[in-house]
């Protein structure tokens, strides 16, 4: 079982995300090249979860976002946690603006 | 037995009560309901606090620093520091300290230097790697980590499943067959760095726990120095055994923090919400349910009571331990079960604790040991060796 988010990018708009159900998850947003400018959870704090969530991304990081994949999971706490390790693991740096979380974040060796 | 407690004792569980109701709480209410930590600037705020009470690093050892409590102190504040939402898995986020592996107070004095003393500084982090794919609840035999001796030095390989803190440890104490006998008698227990080469996390384990969740290990011919074996060669099971029996007790303790919880707030909700005209607390139903919890919580905290008390007279505490141990898990169950009952819709929704509470203690009838292992445990003792 792979353990990688690898589904397909879908386009990050106000429209997309109004479609998709107020579920709770993890996700990737990421610019035109698919380079992954943030990797999240819609927690149960999140009013109407993933969608509210990727409302908030999209907030954030304006037009530079432009694509986002999510994956539905009760366990968005312990999944969120191995997305930043993997990505640690594959690019030996968090996406810049979560580089605060590096030293809570723990090393995996998947493959 | 005598369950009352001393004036000290009553000063301890009231301030720890305090704390947990007045600093914990309050900042649950701004967390995501799965958290399993606090703002970084919260979480050093508290330890400076707990340290100005003396309770800082409380399963640490007087000679070592750590406030010197016995067991049935310590169960009693497990009790109190486990009655908020994340309190079975991450009581209070861990603003007590820890103790590290308590396995290594009995190390050399060169291994103190290199793991315990740097972990009590809170400089480095550790891991306990026993349980494998082959099985946990027989530890002994499940065991097929190999260890072969190399000169000066013995080469590990195999896997562990259900580790936690693995990920962030900068040591682990792996537990490795390291001869022909296929149980206990053929274990050793091996400190080994996380950087050494071989030594591979593999994997997140998802789990019904919110937090502190589990990892999967792979060790690919790790070369370990001679002086990295902790005890003995092939005297490993019994460190092993050691720390799940005296772990135990505060396992157990903490298991009723949540139950007494849950049963507070269903007394509250079951006298204010009404239904068919009247409150919930007038309907036999809901009356016999808070019952059945009350007999839950106290037969769980007399176990677990009874348990420390012949620990900390030095009597054996084998059958007390096990029994705290499977009485207080599955009576806690069943207490956060009704609770949910009791409250209808919102008892399974995120904005309330007790579903938090119904998944991981769902865990805790397994871990350290299932409840059908604490049986066994007993029936040994009961009806004697020979009917192992």
């Amino acid at each position: 079982m792979g353990i990688r988010l690898e589904k397909a990018w879908m386009d990050l708009n106000s429209e997309v995300i109004d479609s998709l159900p107020a579920q709770l998850g993890v996700y990737h947003v990421a610019n035109s090249d698919e380079t992954v400018l943030s990797i999240g959870y819609a927690g149960a704090g999140h009013l109407f979860g993933m969608r509210t969530a990727l409302e908030e991304e999209l907030d954030l990081h304006g037009s530079q976002a432009t694509k986002f994949r999510f994956e539905f999971t009760a366990n968005y706490r312990s999944r969120w946690d191995e997305l930043l390790m993997l990505h640690l693991h594959d690019f030996g740096q968090l996406p810049s603006h979560q580089q605060a979380e590096q030293s809570r974040v723990g090393r995996l060796s998947p493959d | 037995m005598d369950f009352s407690l001393t004036e000290e004792q009553q000063l301890i569980v009231d301030t720890t009560r305090r704390f947990v109701q007045s600093e914990i709480v309050p900042l649950e209410d701004h967390l995501d309901p799965d958290a399993g930590s606090l703002e970084p600037a919260d979480h050093d705020r508290l330890v400076d606090t707990t340290k100005s009470m003396g309770f800082y690093g409380l399963d640490i050892p007087e000679q070592y620093g750590g406030p010197g409590l016995d067991t049935t102190t310590r169960a009693l504040m497990a009790i109190e520091m486990s009655q908020h939402r994340a309190g079975l898995y991450n009581p209070c986020y861990g603003v007590f300290g820890g103790a590290g592996l308590a396995q290594l107070y009995e190390a050399t004095d060169d291994q103190k230097e290199r793991w315990l003393y740097p972990t009590l500084k809170g400089e480095k982090k550790g891991c306990f790697a026993l349980t494998e794919p082959s099985g946990g609840s027989d530890p002994a035999r499940a065991i097929q980590t190999r260890g072969i001796k190399d000169g000066s030095e013995w080469i590990l390989s195999g896997s562990k499943l259900y580790i936690s803190g693995a990920d962030k440890a900068d040591y682990a104490l792996i537990f490795a067959r390291t001869s022909d006998d296929p149980g206990r008698n053929g274990v050793t227990a091996f400190i080994v760095d996380t950087d050494t080469p071989g030594f591979h996390v593999r994997r997140v384990v998802h789990t019904l726990r919110a937090t502190h969740y589990a990892t999967e290990l792979q060790f690919d011919e790790m070369r370990v120095p001679e002086e990295n074996i902790l005890g003995e060669v092939n005297g490993g099971f019994a460190i092993a055994n050691d720390r799940l029996s005296r772990q135990r007790i505060p396992y157990a303790a903490g298991c009723i923090g949540p139950a007494i919880r849950a049963q507070e707030m269903s007394i509250d909700w079951a006298k204010s919400r009404e239904t068919f005209g009247s409150p919930l607390a007038e309907k036999q139903a809901i009356q016999w349910m808070v019952v059945d919890n009350e007999i839950d919580i106290r037969h769980a905290r007399y176990c677990v009571l009874e348990a420390a008390q012949k620990a900390d007279s030095g009597e054996r505490f084998r059958t007390e331990a096990a029994m705290a141990k499977l009485v207080a898990t599955e009576a806690s169950s069943r207490v956060i079960d009704r609770c949910i009952q009791i409250h209808g819709g919102v008892g399974v929704t995120k904005d309330l604790p007790l579903e938090r509470w119904y998944r991981e203690l769902r865990i805790r009838r397994v871990g350290e040991g299932p409840s059908e292992v604490q049986r066994l445990i007993m029936a040994r003792d009961i009806l004697g060796g020979s009917f192992k």
